[in-house]
C-alpha cells in the first residue's frame, strides 16, 4: 500500500502516525510539507527506516532542502508518483 | 488504470490543489484515465470563476478549467458543500433565490453520491487535503 | 459498478468543531451508506475526540452534529473500529464514547455495540484489506 503524507512532522502526527500503522512493506511518500520528515539529522529521522520512504522532488526543491535529505530516502517527480499509485494495492493519505 | 481525485481544500490558501492538478496532469501524460476530480470542504472554491490572482502567480482555477476542455475531465463540485460556501450555477442560483452565479467553465455542481461512485468504478481514490 | 461491492474504509483523525471535516465526512458516510458497499469507519489520533459522549454546543453556537453518529446503525452502518493507543494517549476509555449501537437483524434485532477498540497491528490490518481509503 501506498501511503501519502503531506504534513511537517513538526507541527502535526499525520507522519508519526503513519509510520507507527503502516506495514512495513508499504512505501511512503512525502509530498507538500510532509518532505521536512526527510531532513537528515532531524527528530524523526529514525522513523524513516520504518517502511520504504520516498520524497516528492518538486516539493522538496520549492523548500531548499535539496541537500538536507536523509540517506536512503529517494526523490520522484509527479510521474513517479502515479507511478507509486498505480504500482501498489491501494493508496491512502494521512491528510 | 483508472483514477479518480479528491481535493479538500481552497486555492491558494494550501498546495493541495496545486499537488492534484500536477498529478492528474502527470497521470494523463501516462495515459491513465482520470474517471473524476472531485471537490469537497473548501476544495468547491477552486470552481469559482470570480477569482483575479496577480498577473506574476498561477491561476489555479483557470488551469482546472482549461485541463478540463483539453482531456474532457469530469470536475464535480459537491453541492452540500457549495451551498455552504456560495459557489452557485445557474440550478443552485434558481433553487436557492440567488442574484448571480460564480461557477468557472469546466465544473459542475452535483451530489456526494458521485465521490462514492467513483471510488467505486476507479481502481485508485487518491486524496489531496489538508 | 453493478454487483461490484469494495472495502470501503472511512479514517477520522481529526476532532470536531475546530475545523469542518468532521462533519462534513459524516454526511459522506451517510450517503455512502445507500451505495451497499462493505463501510468501516476507523477514529484515532484526534479523531477519536468526533464521538466524545456529553457534546454540547449551546452556548458556542455551532451545529452539534454528534447525535447523527447515533444513527450511523439505522444505516447498516455497524463496524466502527477506535485506536486504543489513541484513546490512552488522551485520556480517554470506552466509556467516554458515545455508546454506538445497531440492531443485529441475524439476531432477533438483539441491540449491540457498534464500536471495536482496535490495536495499532489491527490498524495496520484494516487499512492493508481496504479498497477504498477515505481520509478526513
Amino acid at each position: 500500500m501506498l501511503h501519502i503524507v503531506n504534513k511537517s512532522p513538526f507541527e502535526k502526527d499525520s507522519f508519526t502516525s503513519c509510520m507507527h500503522h503502516a506495514a512495513a512493506d508499504s512505501t511512503v511518500i512525502l509530498i507538500e510539507d510532509g518532505v521536512y520528515a526527510a531532513l537528515k539529522g532531524s527528530a524523526v529521522e529514525g522513523d524513516l527506516s520504518k517502511a520504504k520512504v520516498v520524497a516528492l522532488s518538486s516539493d522538496v526543491a520549492a523548500r531548499g532542502i535539496e541537500g538536507n535529505i536523509a540517506d536512503g530516502v529517494d526523490l520522484v517527480d509527479y510521474a513517479g508518483f502515479v507511478d507509486l499509485v498505480t504500482d501498489g494495492n491501494g493508496v491512502q493519505s494521512w491528510v | 488504470m483508472k483514477i479518480s481525485v479528491q481535493i479538500n481544500e481552497g486555492p491558494y490558501q494550501h498546495q493541495s490543489s496545486d499537488s492534484a492538478y500536477n498529478f492528474v496532469k502527470a497521470a494523463l501524460d501516462k495515459g491513465h484515465d482520470i474517471v473524476r476530480v472531485f471537490f469537497y470542504h473548501d476544495g468547491v472554491n477552486n470552481g469559482t470563476r470570480l477569482a483575479s490572482p496577480p498577473q506574476d502567480d498561477r491561476n489555479v482555477q483557470q488551469r482546472w478549467s482549461d485541463l478540463s476542455k483539453e482531456h474532457n475531465l469530469d470536475l464535480v463540485i459537491c453541492v452540500a458543500a457549495a451551498q455552504r460556501r456560495g459557489i452557485v450555477d445557474d440550478g443552485e442560483a434558481e433553487r436557492n433565490g440567488k442574484d448571480a452565479t460564480n461557477i468557472m467553465d469546466g465544473f459542475h455542481i452535483s451530489g456526494l453520491g458521485q465521490l462514492i461512485e467513483a471510488a467505486v468504478e476507479s481502481d485508485r481514490l487518491v486524496v489531496f487535503g489538508d | 459498478m453493478a454487483g461490484e461491492i469494495k472495502q470501503f474504509l472511512y479514517v477520522n483523525r481529526k476532532a470536531p468543531y475546530g475545523t469542518v471535516y468532521a462533519l462534513e465526512s459524516l454526511e459522506v458516510v451517510l450517503i455512502g451508506a445507500a451505495f451497499d458497499q462493505d463501510v468501516r469507519l476507523l477514529f484515532m489520533d484526534d479523531g477519536v475526540f468526533q464521538i466524545k459522549k456529553d457534546q454540547n454546543t449551546e452556548a458556542s453556537g455551532l451545529k452539534n452534529f454528534s447525535p447523527t453518529y447515533n444513527a450511523l446503525g439505522d444505516y447498516d452502518v455497524n463496524k466502527i473500529y477506535v485506536s486504543k493507543e489513541s484513546l490512552d494517549e488522551r485520556g480517554l476509555t470506552q466509556d467516554d464514547l458515545m455508546p454506538l449501537v445497531y440492531e443485529d437483524e441475524d439476531d432477533d434485532w438483539a441491540e449491540k455495540s457498534s464500536i471495536k477498540i482496535v490495536s495499532a497491528d489491527e490498524i495496520r490490518d484494516l487499512m492493508e484489506g481496504s479498497d477504498v481509503v477515505l481520509s478526513f
